[in-house]
């Protein structure tokens, strides 16, 4: 048991991972600790500060989508499509299926 | 204010009651996000570990994208921090709310602040304005089973993806990006999403072209949100107090843990 946690934290993704964990933990306390004292912030600070997941996220999902092949690309487009009505669950089991489909017909 | 409600009890069933309801979506990530972990070559252990450290859906497949060889953790820890940057924005808006919390439990009440706790928590407070105050009871109620069910299906989803030899047969090698996607669609009723989606989307084609990855992703976000505020202040609006519905938790509620 000792040895077997002494493997696990001698990886270095474990630390990694804790290190993100301090930094999600960052992210929960600091608009209570630093974004709470002020009263009120100008506006377009405030739709800068609401746009920093939807301006990385789209990082995450733009290069990958254009570069990755067409049944990548397609499955893509489908589960955007999707989601203008169904949960994201929904989207993302569509999306695989789309691609896996796709793939299946050799695109 | 009110006094505190004085059945704890109550505040407990109300806050399971309401997780119950949400349970099932947080289940599907989270045996999502194991397969797609060990489909990424990390062992049950080390997939169970992100859940207990991280506890935040987006941050840990964002992890799994971008924590690659080559790829300095610096950089690792930027995207993590930006696409959480939007819990910034739910504890600023908290802050007055559970103002009336003992230093531990605010310790912890943050830690378990996730988009759902974050949703129901407004939504009972806006439903009972001014007759209930956040009761520390039905906060953990609700946060203590989010976080048990999402190391549990994580790690069962690290089992099972496990077994599956070829992740590509069921084309887990590219759900990241759909992933993403759902996440980003949720955001769609926001005034500025268009304009921040084309500009991060085409500064982040460009930086991935000119300087290679991680590039793409700093570049493109800082764009994007240069963008958002570039275009409220032309439209000129007016100063946002802190506080009540500062922040709306994006679309889909019920949709990401974390």
């Amino acid at each position: 048991m000792g040895e077997m946690l002494t493997s696990f934290w001698s990886q270095p993704v474990v630390w990694v991972l804790a290190l993100l964990g301090v930094v999600t933990y960052l992210t929960r306390i600091g608009g209570y600790l630093v974004l709470s004292r002020f009263r009120r912030i100008p506006a377009p600070v405030k739709s800068g500060l609401e746009a920093v997941p939807m301006a990385v996220i789209t990082t995450l999902v733009v290069p990958p989508a254009l570069s990755s092949g067409v049944a990548e690309f397609c499955a893509v487009a489908a589960a955007g499509i999707a989601s203008l009505r169904l949960p994201p669950v929904a989207v993302i089991l569509l999306g695989l299926a789309v691609l896996v489909a796709l793939r299946q017909m050799g695109l | 204010m009110q006094p505190e409600t004085a059945d704890a009890g109550f505040e407990v069933r109300k806050g399971v009651r309401e997780f119950v309801l949400v349970a099932f979506p947080v289940a599907m990530f989270g045996v999502m996000f194991g397969a797609a972990s060990s489909a990424a070559g990390y062992s049950v252990g080390v997939t169970v570990w992100s859940s207990a450290a991280i506890f935040a859906g987006a941050s840990q497949f964002v992890f799994l994208d971008v924590y690659r060889q080559g790829i300095p953790v610096w950089s690792v820890a930027l995207a993590v921090f930006a696409v959480n940057f939007r819990h910034i924005l739910y504890s600023a808006a908290l802050a007055r709310k559970i103002a009336h919390f003992s230093f531990v439990q605010k310790t912890a009440a943050l830690f378990l602040l996730t988009d759902l706790q974050f949703a129901i928590v407004e939504k009972r407070y806006e439903a009972e304005r001014g007759r209930w105050r956040v009761a520390p009871a039905f906060y953990f109620a609700f946060g203590i089973c989010s976080y048990c069910l999402w190391l549990v299906t994580t790690g069962l989803g690290a089992v099972f993806g496990a077994l599956i030899e070829d992740p590509a047969v069921i084309g887990f090698d590219f759900v990241l990006p759909i992933y993403f996607l759902s996440i980003l669609m949720g955001f769609r009723a926001r005034r500025s999403f268009l304009p921040v989606v084309v500009v991060s989307a085409a500064a982040a084609l460009l930086a991935q072209k000119w300087f290679g990855p991680p590039w793409h992703i700093s570049l493109g976000g800082i764009c994007g949100i240069l963008a958002a505020g570039i275009l409220t202040a032309i439209r000129g609006d007016k100063p946002v107090e802190i506080g009540d519905a500062m922040m709306q938790p994006p679309g889909g509620e019920g949709a990401d843990n974390g």
